[in-house]
């Protein structure tokens, strides 16, 4: 089954965003595909490489960094929700005039007509949130 | 992108205090240009988006409720309120902007938008659709 997943919370603040990362990885490992994970709210915080977690936690925006590198999956962050929130990439930087970049390997930054691109090429849209 | 399918947004939180309703209406706007079968419902808290005469000046936020609006502007004509949702909140549909959409079939009509149902009824609506988007 081909999926999409949107992911609306905050690592650390909500158990969404580990949810949303073990929900992924069993159904890649059970052979269904996934046509993107879609960042919003404050899930675009899901996609700062800046994030520095204790030693003894989990590093949940490297996770997501290695599941998409591993199974070429593509993760979107909102751009109107990133922009918000500060999460920056190169043509952000340069489009808004800032000074630095904080998006982590394996993101991009696009617009939400890829979420809904995603529920219209999808099987199943599935949305980890309150 | 010749694929129709049957869209429902679903609106479950308060307008202020957190930022769901607000950039649940942004993937209204931006999905309404993908030309699918649109439909937006309010519940739980959610209905208190649709509540008229609202006045944020006090809290420093956007009141973004005219673009509920607009909706029928961008061929969305079928917002679900729940009955139970309402009544639980004291509220009535006479408390709600009046949301209309102009029918181009009969001479644009205008025709209202809102449509009052009933948690099982809601259900049902829920059952139909293709895609759900939940905030």
């Amino acid at each position: 089954m081909k999926l999409t997943i949107q992911v609306n919370e905050g690592p650390y603040q909500h158990q969404s965003a580990d949810s949303a990362y073990y929900f992924a990885k069993a159904a890649l490992e059970k052979g269904h595909e996934i046509y993107r994970i879609f960042f919003y709210h404050d899930g675009v915080n899901n996609g700062t490489r800046l994030t520095t977690p204790p030693q003894d936690d989990r590093n949940i925006v490297a996770r997501w960094t290695e599941l998409a590198q591993k199974h070429d999956i593509d993760m979107v962050l909102c751009v109107a929700a990133a922009q918000r929130r500060g999460i920056v990439d190169d043509g952000e930087a340069e489009r808004n005039g800032k000074d630095a970049t904080n998006i982590a390997p394996g993101f991009r930054i696009s617009g939400l007509g890829q979420l809904v691109e995603g529920g219209i090429q999808s099987d199943r849209l599935v949305v980890f949130g309150d | 992108m010749s694929t129709t399918k049957k869209f429902l947004y679903i609106n479950r939180k308060a307008p202020y205090g957190t930022i769901y309703a607000w950039e649940a209406l942004e993937v209204v706007l931006i999905g309404a240009a993908f030309e699918q079968d649109v439909s937006v419902a309010f519940m739980d808290d959610g209905v208190f988006q649709l509540v008229k005469g609202q006045d944020t000046s006090g809290i420093g936020m956007k009141n973004f409720s005219p673009t509920y609006a607009a909706l029928g502007d961008f061929e969305i004509t079928k917002i679900y309120v729940e009955k139970e949702s309402l009544e639980e909140r004291g509220l009535t549909l006479d408390d709600l902007q009046h949301l209309v959409w102009e029918d181009e079939d009969e001479d644009w009509a205008e025709k209202d938008s809102i449509r009052l149902v009933s948690r099982a009824e809601l259900g049902d609506v829920l059952a139909e659709q293709d895609v759900l988007f939940n905030f």
